[in-house]
This record gives C-alpha cells, structure tokens and sequence, in this order.
C-alpha cells in the first residue's frame, strides 16, 4: 500500500459550489478505483507565490490517498483535463513516513536506554550556598 | 543521531592529538534540536526562514542545518515552488 499527498489549486474564479463538486468528483474516481481517502485538507484561498497563467491566487486542496497508483494515474489525467484546475503535484509519502517513525523509534529506544540520564545530568549543577566565592566577591 | 557520534569520535581525536585545543562550532541544526522526523512542503511559515529575498535556498554554512535534515529541507523547498507555495529563485 502506498500513501500519496495529491495537491491540487483550483482557478479562484471558481464558485464554491463548483470546488465543493470538483472535490468530491475527484475523491469519487479516487474510491471507485479501489483505493481510499485518508484525509481531505480544503487550506483555502491563498496568495500564490508566483502567477500561474493569469491567477495570483487559488484554493488549495490536499487529498492524502492510500492506494496502488493506478487511481493516481486517473486522477491526474481528469485533472490535466479540467480547466478550473490550474496546477497539480503529486507525492508519494509513505517512504518518507517510515523514515519517519524509524527516527521516532529509534529515540524512543535511546531515551529508554539511557534512563534519564541525561536529565539527571542536566539537573545536577546547583548553585553553591554559603561557598567560599561568596566571600571574595564582596571585596 | 548519528552525528552525535561523530562528535565523540572527534572529541576523543583531540585528545590523541595531545593538547591542541580546537573551537568546537556550537551544534545548531534547529530541526535536531525540535526533534523534526519530516519537513513538510506545505509549511510556508517554516521553510520561508531558509530562503532569503533572492528565493534561494539557505546553504548548511550559513543556517547550520545538518546534512540530513538540508536534504530533506531541500526536497521540501523544491516541492513548495512547483505548488506555488514559495517563490522560485530570481536571477
């Protein structure tokens, strides 16, 4: 199974309507090709960094699809093909995840095999009371 | 991580070495200390701190990233300009 992030801007002239069923029309062909939607993230209107045709800005729409990649091939090419969407970018992440929680475990199983050691260490240096430094500052 | 022993590793050269006494660059990769497992492309707020008002990317000598983590900045950076997130570089 393969996680991927498709991102998609859709043209701002687009009326909210219209993104609402571009959206679900997208994660239909996205289920009818056996794979499934983890997460739908609308960020909404926002400044593009640069124009993209004659648009300065854009909804962004993220859907995170659990899939083969057969349904990425789909999508993509309904999305080449529609006008209201002026940019795309696919990204498998589920390697990248992995590496991710590699790294989470892997501290994980440091921080128990030190046992706090590194706090206790952290902790240690109090300050002295009544030392003899004390006396030498007041001269 | 494994720069930490690379680190020691150092460290213990020096003492071979015998009394030369080196400056150790303070470790400063912001992502080790934050405990960063994955740097999205989405966040602007964040990669925006590495690209100065050229749009490009900020090098390790400047920022102090480690190596790992400028790499996977780097993916994250390149991916944010094609979504229009960041700017692309100029001249």
């Amino acid at each position: 199974m393969r996680v991927y992030e498709v991102l998609f801007i859709i043209a701002p002239n687009t009326e909210e309507g219209d993104i609402e069923t571009l959206v679900t029309q997208l994660s239909d062909v996205i289920t009818n090709q056996g794979a499934s939607i983890a997460k739908t993230d609308r960020m909404g209107r926002r400044r593009l960094a640069y124009p993209i045709g004659k648009f300065t800005e854009g909804h962004y729409v993220v859907l995170t699809v659990e899939g083969t990649g057969s349904e990425i091939a789909e999508v993509e090419r309904r999305m080449r093909v529609n006008d209201a969407i002026i940019r795309y970018i696919t990204i498998r992440i589920d390697e990248d995840l992995k590496r991710a929680d590699k790294f989470r475990a892997r501290r994980a199983a440091r921080a128990a095999a030190s046992g706090g050691g590194r706090s206790n260490r952290r902790a240690e240096p109090v300050l002295p009371i009544g030392s003899d430094d004390d006396d030498e500052e007041d001269e | 991580m494994s720069s930490d022993n690379r680190d020691q590793n150092r460290r213990d050269d020096r003492r071979q070495g015998g009394g030369r006494r080196f400056v150790r660059a303070r470790k400063s990769c912001r992502f080790c200390a934050d405990k960063v497992d994955y740097i999205d492309y989405k966040d602007a707020k964040l990669l925006g701190g590495y690209i100065p008002e050229r749009g490009k990317i900020q090098p390790r000598r400047i920022s102090g990233t480690c190596s790992p983590h400028q790499r996977m900045l780097a993916t994250a950076i390149k991916r944010a300009r094609n979504a229009a997130i960041l700017p692309v570089a100029t001249d």
